[in-house]
């Protein structure tokens, strides 16, 4: 582990083809075994999760013709948390005119990703991303359009074109509408089983085949045993290991890590997106962040006042008297700095005093200017409806008073590792979109999670599935299997433990407790010493979980606490990987950023020659260190350059 | 009515709905609720009563949340008779405690509706919703090689009167405000916003029947223009949806019957 050198590991087979960049993928699929029509619906794939990649996946494996059953955390597959996505899809459709290509989205994204995603993954993304606009514009879609009916573009940070479509503030909503409609069409069609409040307990493997399923019955409490073919897990991320983030209630790190734990390696954990513009904090009853909008970073401004501790409202604040920081520090970017270079300087400011509100954790990005020059009416337009929420939550007008915004984890890059068709190190077992680690290196561009959860879901899986499926002779197992048997077992014992700790404390408060020390020792700015500090807490949070956890009622009946305190535990075990990780990348990169790495300016300093390669972490036991497996990532087209925004 | 600029808590009395299933009784729950922060939202509110019942080893109040930011559609609270309470255009997890009284009694419960039957307590079970979807309320266009996105134009008018329609999100407040229990805002807003695009011509009278048959079998009721689904709407869903929903309809039966 203390090994710097990149050497690739043998359990590590991208199988990502070789040859000409633009040519892998159409050789790929043209190299990969099919299943004939006939045949399809003789095989069971199991879906767990239904956000952008499990909805599109379910839907176009149904109209295949396989045997699809979803299954669903929520009351309805319309409820997963793609639906909160607010910006856009990015798609090199270059409607604009403007330079925009498959290669520029192909380089964009690696570049934006710091140089830690695989290459032949990222330009299939690129190559498909033309194809997802076209299946979502047939579905009925409403994108923006301009007044001669064409589709709007607007640009996005990290990018020099525009080839970001958007539906009003609601892009998330408005494809996840489309991908669950036609998972509805094939509900209809008898093709497709949605089984909503539904959650995976435990991966079953069957001759090291990931074989089905044991789940629990959210609304009865009832375990139920499903067999498959194929298992895709499209659980999304693992943002809520911070407690506060922009996630839903309900995302949670339990498929994955319970995967994990059944031999698919977890790649990155340490890569975590921090989003600059969120509502801050406001109390300790606080269940969860609100993102503002990127896009508000166009016309507002970021400042703190020039003197720490300076209690004045904003307006007595005279002009002299106001630090601009972003303008400051960065000249040329000025507030359109990226993500990552954006929260660490607001953090900077407040740790050093200078934050404002009544917690001093806030700065603010204000409009006046904006209003002034561009007239309130021009500012309601663009921005309004975000205006309104953050009127909503906060009670302040930000047509009068500056905002106050703080960062916010966002979004999680890290996830199962995956080969170049999905495939986790468990054969039969997928992972896609957020779940997964492969498109976005260290950082992921604005606009891109929704294009990869489709990408992965419509036109990537159909594909690489058949390759399994008709690759490899898979016996019928029924869920009366022994492997059925022993999962079962297990999960009813893990369920048991945590039922009769019978301590005093809600699940709910050691999430808390977790959730401060990951913000401030593995957050927005990593230190060895921190990480070290962070290792001994986590291990004694999880110590008091297990000795006085209260989860009042049965197991076998619907449970909330016991939904909770379930993915906490995984969340209190995952948390020390994570730690673990971020304190092996010795170098920063994107989301990534150690303090004992940076430039003398305090930027990021990437270390190409030792971490040129993305971490997979292997389970050994409980209470075992995880073995590390290294992935050397080349770069043959985008050539490994520092980032710099000055 | 918002609380005092300067006061930072308020007190409240809780009557909170408390029901173990579907079939058996329910009744008011009373629980004082001391500072609570003007800053915090309802279901942070409720999220402090279930920590406090939680420590005292009792069930918590079941209720439906994720998001927490007014899109997901899981909340569904009627606070002081009202579906997502009194705010207009505001889901319950947008609903912030500024708005309430110090020493104000709050009521609440949940959808009441016989098309959606209480699970537990506050949450009710809205899977009649994925059932009338699934009888029409989409595009036939399977995953392979539809037209170019931009091969079929569509008026900026058009398209941002299907995206008002397209807003929806599926919470059921419509029906819960409704004398009628009737999910006609709700039908008649997914059968408006591909009406209104040229991707939703081809099944347009198709799709407005079998939805229409679909919410009828679910036992959903009609509308006589009330309109209070509308301003329950959080997503502010005119029944100008509804009219349209009435003129598919009769164009696809009565006309075409003729």
């Amino acid at each position: 582990m203390n090994d710097t050198k990149t050497t690739a590991s043998p359990r590590l087979d991208s199988k990502a083809p070789g040859g000409p960049i633009a040519e892998r993928w159409d050789k790929h699929r043209f190299d990969l075994k099919l299943v004939a029509p006939a045949n399809r619906r003789r095989f069971k794939v199991l879906v767990v999760g239904t956000g952008l990649a499990g909805a599109s996946a379910s839907a176009s494996l149904a109209e295949l013709g396989y045997d699809v059953t979803a299954l669903c955390i929520h009351g309805s597959p319309r409820r997963a948390h793609s639906i909160a996505a607010q910006g856009g899809i990015n798609a090199a459709k270059n409607y604009q005119n403007d330079g925009d290509s498959v290669y520029r989205l192909f380089y964009d994204t690696v570049k934006g990703g710091d140089f830690r995603a695989r290459e032949s993954n990222v330009h299939r993304l690129a190559q498909v991303s033309v194809n997802i606009i076209d299946q979502c514009v047939a579905q009925g879609v409403p994108f923006a359009r301009d007044y001669g009916g064409m589709l709007d573009n607007r640009s996005f940070g990290g990018a020099q074109v525009s080839r970001t479509f958007y539906a009003r503030g609601q892009t998330g909503q408005q494809l996840l509408l489309g991908a669950y409609s036609a998972m509805m069409r094939q509900v209809q069609a008898g093709r497709l089983r949605v089984m909503p409040e539904r959650e995976l307990l435990d991966v079953v493997k069957v001759d090291g085949i990931a074989r089905g399923a044991m789940v629990r019955n959210l609304r009865t409490g009832e375990l139920e045993r499903f067999a498959a073919d194929a298992v895709l897990l499209c659980t999304g991320g693992y943002g809520n290991v911070f407690y506060l983030s922009t996630n839903a209630k309900k995302s949670n790190v339990t498929a994955s890590w319970r995967a994990t734990k059944r031999g698919a390696f977890f790649a990155n954990p340490c890569f975590t997106q921090i989003h600059p513009t969120c509502i801050p904090v406001s109390g300790d009853y606080q269940s969860k962040l609100t993102l503002m909008s990127e896009s508000l970073r166009n016309d507002g401004r970021v400042w703190v006042p020039k003197a720490a501790g300076d209690k004045r409202p904003a307006n007595q604040i005279p002009e002299d008297e106001r630090d601009y920081y972003l303008e400051r520090r960065y000249p040329s970017f000025g507030n359109l700095v990226p993500r990552d270079v954006a929260s660490r300087a607001a953090k900077e400011r407040c740790d050093a005093g200078f934050g404002v509100g009544p917690t001093g954790v806030a700065v603010y990005l204000d409009f006046l200017d904006a209003i002034a020059r561009h007239g309130r009416a021009t500012i309601e337009a663009k921005y309004g409806n975000l205006f309104q929420m953050y009127e909503r939550i906060t009670g302040d007008d930000p047509y009068t008073k500056p905002m106050r915004i703080y960062p916010a984890v966002h979004y999680t890059m890290g996830g199962l590792w995956v080969d170049y068709n999905l495939e986790t190190t468990v054969p039969g077992l997928f992972a896609l979109g957020e779940a997964n680690f492969s498109d976005h290196g260290a950082n992921r561009l604005g606009a891109s999670a929704l294009m990869q959860g489709l990408a992965d879901g419509y036109f990537v899986i159909p594909y690489t599935i058949a390759g399994h499926l008709a690759g490899r002779s898979l016996q019928p197992v029924s869920t009366s299997h022994e492997a059925f048997d022993a999962a079962e077992a297990d999960v009813r014992a893990s369920v048991d433990r945590l039922m009769g700790i019978r301590g005093s404390r809600p699940a709910d408060s050691f999430h808390r407790e977790l959730g401060k020390v990951m913000w401030d020792q593995v957050g927005m700015s990593r230190t060895k010493a921190g990480l070290e500090d962070a290792l001994v807490r986590i291990r004694g949070i999880r110590e008091a979980f297990w000795g006085d956890l209260m989860i009042p009622g049965d197991a076998r009946d619907l449970n909330m606490e016991l939904e909770t305190a379930g993915r906490v535990a995984d969340f209190l075990e995952f948390a020390e990987l994570f730690a673990n990780d971020a304190l092996t990348r010795e170098e920063s990169c994107g989301g990534h950023f150690r303090e004992e790495h940076q430039t003398a300016e305090g930027e990021a300093k990437r270390d190409d020659e030792n971490f040129c390669h993305a971490s997979a972490w292997e389970y050994n036991g409980a209470n075992k260190p995880f073995t590390e497996h290294r992935e050397p990532l080349e770069f043959e087209y985008v050539h490994l350059t520092q980032r710099s925004y000055k | 009515m918002s609380a005092n600029e300067h006061d930072e808590t308020i007190d409240l009395t809780l009557k909170v709905w408390r029901q173990r299933s579907g079939g058996a009784p329910g009744q008011f729950e009373t629980h004082e609720m001391k500072g609570v922060s003007v800053h915090s939202s309802f279901l942070e509110m409720m999220d402090v009563l279930n920590a406090t019942l939680v420590r005292a080893g009792k069930e918590p109040v079941v209720f439906d949340h994720d998001c927490r930011e007014g899109i997901c559609g899981s909340c569904s609270m009627v606070i002081n008779g009202q579906a997502h309470g009194a705010e207009p255009e505001t889901a319950t997890c947008q609903l912030h405690m500024r708005k309430f009284r110090s020493g104000e009694t709050v009521f609440v419960e949940p959808w009441r509706a016989d098309s959606f039957p209480v699970i537990r307590d506050l949450m009710v079970d809205r899977s009649a919703f994925d059932r009338v979807m699934s009888a029409g309320g989409y595009v036939s266009a399977n995953t392979g090689s539809p037209p170019d996105a931009n091969a079929t134009p569509i008026s900026r008018e058009d398209s941002d009167q299907a995206m008002d329609a397209a807003a929806c999100i599926g919470c059921g407040a419509c029906v819960a405000a409704c004398p009628n229990s009737s999910a006609m805002l709700f039908v008649g807003a997914k059968v408006s916003h591909l009406a209104r695009l040229p991707q939703g011509q081809p099944e347009r009278e198709r799709r407005v029947v079998a939805m229409v048959q679909a919410m009828d079998s679910e036992g959903f009721g009609n509308c006589t223009n009330h309109y209070e689904c509308s301003k329950a709407c959080p997503k502010g869903i005119g029944v100008d949806v509804i009219a349209q929903l009435n003129r598919d309809y009769i164009k696809a039966t009565v006309v075409r019957s003729n």
